[in-house]
């Protein structure tokens, strides 16, 4: 079964072949995404009870899914590496832990800045912002304990480790929150709610997850091709690229 | 002149939990101290706050919880470091007996000298926190059942930190934020408790955690181990 | 491959690369240990002595290659594997809070032997007398002495063992080099490391010698 697989889980093929690809997700994100955020932010409608405001919608809902997708995205790779023993899938995983942290900082910025207009004041105990904010904390301890190792192999797979005992858990963190806040209601003015999306709503929003779903796609490229390039520095392949470049 | 000989899992079980004990009862210290940190860190929070008992009855159980939580992941330090750092934890792993059992018996014998203790002193800190008289029985049981979890959960991140040099810091960051349910459903189990309500909704997902991680995280930890151990 | 071989080795290793912090230690490593060998390994400092060592026992994972055991790969057979080697790292593994005794008697007990013998095994490494006596309060070498008493008692084939002289005197070295001859004769295998040299007949020692790679 994964026999198709096998040529490209070699560095030297996987780092062209991600090369080739990579021309692709940028040009189509640059698209795409400037195409979505011009649509959703100057010309989509305004929500009738929240005025502009309401446009931060476009930004942070993608923000935030994608922060979610990229665990567990990390998390299929982390498993992969364990499993099945693929080098590759670490540096994968390496590559997307930075990007989804990134994407759960800004998901908690924009909620929070959409958080002031609505309920006038930057923060706020929802159940979502907060499994957000636990969520950031996961990432930031794959990264740390990525970090901490000098071998690259080991942190790769002690990082592996954490992020499977993480995906474990986000549901049942994300449970305990929803679950916690609803026993707090006093406290909370009201949930973000779900605005219902007229068409004209829904199509700029469409691109503007895809916008950026496809920019998060790039930039795991790139750190991915950095990073087989750090993982593979002392082979002959990676020695005759940077001359042939450096010419 | 291969050996293959068929081994007992439960003999190396309480081997493992007999040494641990003893190791433990000769250096009294390290189960002291985590219980002093223990005692302090409660007593700290009417200093902070003030001595008015309907604010302390409260947030008790957040307090109570909270510390329990700082004192065991203190406490989680000695669960491998002595034994990686002169060489024990290597012969375990290389010993013919599976390494989940071998490790599951150190979290136990660790809960044991930790956790709970734990149980038996936070009814007196509860009273210096005014908690609520209905709640005792609650506070208890969400220990009992919750402390283990929170050895079980925290032994992943010693196992993966053991080989760190500075792994201390590294630890809590990778651990609390795994500890968030139980702390929530323990503390919403004893409020509710205080209301004289049924609480045994709470309780029931506490002993799934439970045997969740009574399952799962000597596998991790054993993984962990031999990735710290390379 | 050493797979169709109609004796099997006891323990054998094929294309072994290490890499330690983006360092090739060694690369494509062929190593084929028979009952009888004692293996000596040698090389400078930081040439991956003890890294093989580790391979070889499989504490460490080898960037590439694998590691058989009576032509079974160890990490699918761990039980079986350990069962038959007996490894000792640079580290005694003695626990200062527990007697002499306690030590050598959890050891033994830990690799599936008879540990009511701990006490006549103590005498073989000349720690009679300090049996009762805390580690804590015994020295670096009479450490290694409880260590190495395993090997008194240990039925098991495969002997890797990195550095055993460390801090153990002349005579004793002595008593440990006729262990090793002993035991190779009755079929089993030593694959050590060590800085002093063996005093064995130069027939019975096989050498693998490391080199620093560029």
């Amino acid at each position: 079964m994964w026999k198709w697989l096998h040529p490209y889980a070699n560095p030297e093929v996987a780092y062209h072949f991600t090369g080739k690809i990579l021309s692709w997700f940028s040009a189509l994100t640059i698209i795409i995404l400037s195409t979505g955020l011009v649509w959703a932010l100057l010309f989509a409608p305004a929500d009738y009870q929240q005025g502009d405001s309401f446009r931060i919608f476009y930004i942070h809902v993608p923000a935030a899914s994608l922060s979610m997708g990229i665990y567990v995205g990390m998390a299929i790779a982390a498993f992969s590496s364990l499993v099945w023993q693929l080098k590759l899938a670490d540096a994968s995983a390496a590559a997307m832990a930075p990007v989804g942290a990134a994407f759960t900082v800004i998901a908690l910025l924009t909620g929070s800045a959409w958080g002031k207009p609505m309920w006038g004041t930057w923060w706020i105990w929802d159940a979502r912002l907060t499994s957000e904010l636990i969520l950031l904390f996961l990432y930031l301890g794959v990264i740390a304990l990525h970090n901490a190792f000098e071998d690259k192999n080991l942190a790769g797979k002690a990082a592996g480790i954490l992020t499977l005992v993480g995906v474990i858990n986000i549901p049942i963190i994300k449970y305990s929150v929803e679950w916690w806040n609803t026993l707090h209601q006093g406290s909370t003015v009201s949930k973000l709610g779900k605005p219902s999306m007229t068409i004209d709503m829904l199509w700029p929003f469409i691109f503007c997850f895809l916008g950026f779903a496809l920019l998060v796609a790039t930039i795991i490229c790139i750190r991915f091709r950095t990073e087989i390039l750090a993982r593979n520095s002392i082979r002959p392949w990676v020695r005759d690229l940077v001359i042939s470049e450096n010419k | 002149m291969v050996i293959n000989n068929t081994l007992s899992y439960r003999s190396a079980f309480t081997l493992i939990i007999k040494r641990d004990l003893t190791i433990a009862f000769r250096h009294r210290d390290d189960i002291l101290n985590p219980i002093i940190f223990f005692i302090i860190v409660v007593t700290l929070f009417p200093l902070g706050i003030g001595p008015e008992s309907s604010t302390l009855s409260r947030i008790a159980p957040g307090i109570i919880w909270v510390a329990a939580l700082l004192s065991t992941l203190l406490s989680l330090d000695r669960l491998f470091k002595s034994d990686h750092n002169d060489g024990s934890l290597e012969q375990m792993l290389l010993s013919p007996h599976p390494v989940f059992i071998l490790m599951l018996a150190k979290i136990v014998a660790h809960w044991l000298v930790t956790g709970l203790p734990l149980i038996f002193i936070a009814p007196v800190l509860a009273v210096l926190l005014h908690l609520n008289e209905n709640s005792y029985g609650a506070l208890m049981l969400t220990l009992l059942l919750g402390t283990p979890v929170l050895s079980l959960l925290g032994a992943i991140g010693v196992a993966l930190t053991v080989g760190i040099q500075k792994g201390g810091v590294l630890l809590s960051l990778l651990v609390l934020p795994l500890y968030i349910p139980v702390l929530i459903f323990a503390t919403s189990a004893i409020d509710t408790s205080a209301m004289n309500l049924s609480y045994s909704g709470q309780l029931a997902i506490i002993a799934a955690l439970f045997f969740g991680s009574l399952t799962l995280a000597p596998f991790a930890v054993s993984a962990a181990l031999k990735v710290s151990t390379n | 491959m050493s797979i169709t071989n109609s004796i099997p080795s006891l323990i054998s290793a094929n294309n072994l690369t290490c890499i330690r912090e983006d360092r090739i230690l060694f690369e494509s490593l062929d190593i084929e240990i028979n009952a009888g060998d004692i293996v000596q390994i040698e090389g400078p400092n930081g040439v991956g002595k003890t890294s093989l060592l580790r391979i070889l026992a499989g504490l460490s994972e080898p960037f590439e290659g694998k590691v058989y055991f009576d032509n079974k790969l160890i990490n699918r057979n761990r039980e079986l594997f350990h069962q038959n080697l007996l490894y000792l790292g640079h580290l005694p593994g003695v626990k200062g809070e527990m007697s002499a005794q306690e030590n050598l008697a959890f050891n033994l007990a830990l690799h599936g032997l008879d540990f009511e013998t701990a006490e006549q095994t103590l005498q073989e490494v000349n720690l009679l007398g300090f049996e009762d006596a805390l580690a804590s309060h015994l020295s670096a070498g009479q450490h290694r002495r409880i260590a190495l008493a395993r090997l008194w008692q240990s039925k098991a084939p495969i002997w890797i063992l990195d550095e055993p002289f460390t801090a153990i005197d002349k005579l004793g070295v002595k008593k440990l080099e006729k262990l090793f001859l002993q035991h190779v004769k009755q079929g089993g295998c030593v694959i050590l490391t060590t800085h002093q040299d063996l005093s064995l007949p130069d027939e019975q020692v096989k050498k693998i010698v490391l080199t620093y790679q560029f």
